[in-house]
């Protein structure tokens, strides 16, 4: 089992998850957070005065998955938020040691649904 | 009066002596203040000038309204949209558009004098009148033009838009304009405009104000096609949900209260109609409301929020041409019919036309401002106004004209609106790019949030 963590431009949510329905992956926690990468943010100017944003609005994408929804899931994720310019994220694939679905108590690569 | 008290009970007592010099300090000052009381003429000033200023209030309506209903991401241009039309708008009418408005008429199309109020006298009573008379009809053109940004919100050039409020006030409006109202200013000295001539009624303007800037609107929302993501790939409407209701709530609140500027300012004269006009266009906002909302309730199942808030404004578009031609019966029912048509309207303009527009801006005040125009045919009645329509025994003629009128307008305001969108696109463009759409266009165009500090979900 492996836990699909992803950073990735809010603008791009609805494309990546329209790429992950077509490869049937529908389970995806979605959170707002702040971060920044390489480019280091980005100015605004506020009534007149330059301000300095360092930290960007991005959002983190949770996806459970068994071992080969994973790849899947990663090529659904690079095909919506790949724009090709800086800030478009990263994408981390995490090692899932258990999981329980709470409802029907099912465990292990059943839970993953 | 007290002349004659004095005479027959002078003399008694000490007391009436005080008594009787009092009133003989006050008798001059009473003289002097009845000579001083409101005359007709300057009365009609104060209440122009009133209803000019509560129509202005108008403009925070609009904006709140439209950004209510649009997205976190776009509200602060929306705002400067809002600020621009009338900053802009304003000034443009004075110096081209109300001299082709209300200027000497040619051949009943448009009119060609009073340009930047030339020739005016401020220290004239007519000067004073006619500067009145510009600001009430002023803040009339921001109207027409404030109506345009809801309808192409969120996904249009701002640099396009200060030429789309430019020629809508300097051009599209006025000639329109001229057609209903070129009379109002100059009288028969400087002609009247063929619709006026043929007797179309339009009292405040639901065909000369809200059908010209929802028609526009509606050409605006074609050409520049709809929002990313408003249509799925097998043409399937999806919602785009307001980010804040209460906001949208407030400014129909506060349209609605200057809406007793609108209609009952339209008289520009203090006389006994005004009450009932106010009586009237409350009626129609209130059943507006009141249709919309069970309308809604029946169909989906829920009394939607920010359907019975259009539904109000629906109400209101539509009582402004009969605002002074119908009874309060009339605009009960009238009222209730607009807030029922808005709601189709909107759902067939997004479902089945597929034409984007975010805040309703064509079904409220484009299809509601005909809804309303005709309307009048039908329920003018006698005692209010100088007309009686079909339903009070009275003749076709009316109806017929009302139809001719608002056909008319149509046509020459969604025709210049496509006319005028399609030269831009072709130019310097109408469309913000799909990433800065996607971004929202208060960093993109502004380069600033509206909501710095808070946390704005992305559940797109």
């Amino acid at each position: 089992m492996k836990l699909v963590v992803a950073y990735i431009r809010p603008e791009c949510l609805n494309a990546v998850k329209q790429e992950l329905y077509a490869k049937k992956i529908y389970n995806m926690s979605v959170t707002n957070v702040l971060g920044s990468g390489r480019q280091k943010g980005f100015t605004e100017t506020y009534r007149g005065v330059v301000m300095e944003v360092n930290l960007l609005k991005k959002l983190r994408l949770e996806i459970g998955v068994n071992d080969d929804f994973a790849e899947q899931a990663v090529e659904a994720i690079n095909a919506g938020a790949r724009t090709g310019k800086e800030g478009d994220g990263v994408i981390f694939v995490l090692e899932c040691a258990a999981a329980v679905r709470i409802r029907t108590q099912e465990t292990g690569p059943a839970a993953m649904g | 009066m007290f002349e004659e008290k004095k005479q027959t009970t002078a003399l008694l007592r000490p007391k009436v002596w005080a008594l009787t010099l009092l009133l003989a300090t006050l008798t001059p000052a009473m003289a002097f203040a009845e000579g001083e009381a409101l005359s007709q003429e300057h009365g009609n000033l104060l209440w122009t000038l009133i209803a000019a200023i509560l129509v202005m209030f108008m403009q925070p309506g609009f904006a709140l309204v439209e950004m209510g209903f649009s997205r976190a991401k776009n509200a602060g241009n929306i705002l400067m949209k809002n600020l621009l039309d009338f900053s802009a708008g304003v000034p443009v009418f004075f110096l081209v558009g109300f001299g082709i408005m209300f200027g000497q008429d040619i051949a009943g199309f448009f009119g060609s004098s009073g340009f930047a109020m030339s020739g005016v006298d401020p220290t004239s009573a007519a000067g004073q009148w006619d500067l009145t008379f510009l600001f009430f009809q002023s803040v009339f053109a921001a109207t027409a033009a404030t109506i345009i940004s809801g309808g192409i919100a969120e996904r249009t050039k701002f640099s396009a838009y200060i030429i789309v409020s430019i020629a809508v006030t300097a051009l599209i409006y006025p000639v329109s304009g001229h057609w209903a109202w070129a009379s109002l200013w100059g009288g028969d000295e400087l002609g009247a405009g063929w619709l006026e001539a043929m007797g179309f009624i339009d009292f405040a303007g639901s065909t000369v104000v809200h059908s010209v800037g929802g028609w526009i609107a509606l050409a605006g929302a074609i050409v520049v096609g709809p929002r990313l993501g408003k249509y799925t790939a097998d043409g399937k409407a999806k919602a785009i949900p307001g980010h804040n209701i209460p906001l949208a709530g407030l400014g129909v609140f506060i349209l609605w209260f200057g809406w007793f500027g609108f209609n009952p300012g339209s008289t520009t004269t203090v006389d006994g109609t005004i009450g009932y006009i106010a009586v009237n266009t409350a009626m129609a906002a209130c059943t507006g409301a009141l249709g919309a909302m069970i309308f809604a309730w029946i169909k989906h199942g829920k009394p939607d929020t920010s359907m019975s808030l259009n539904g109000a404004l629906a109400g209101l578009v539509a009582i402004t041409a009969g605002c002074y031609e119908v009874s309060p019966v009339g605009s009960l029912i009238i009222g209730l019919l607009a807030g029922i048509l808005v709601i189709i309207s909107i759902e067939f303009i997004d479902q089945v036309l597929k034409i984007d527009d975010p805040v309703g801006a064509s079904s409220v005040h484009g299809v509601c401002g005909v809804f309303g125009t005709i309307a009048v045919g039908f329920f003018a009645a006698p005692g209010y106004g100088d007309n009686v329509g079909i339903f009070y025994g009275g003749g076709s003629e009316i109806l017929v004209t009302q139809l001719i009128g608002a056909a008319a307008v149509f046509a020459w305001a969604f025709g210049a609106g496509l006319v005028l969108f399609t030269i831009l696109k072709m130019t310097i463009g109408v469309r913000v790019t799909q990433e800065e759409e996607l971004k929202g266009l208060d960093i993109t165009e502004h380069g600033m949030e509206s909501y710095n500090g808070f946390q704005i979900f992305t559940n797109e």
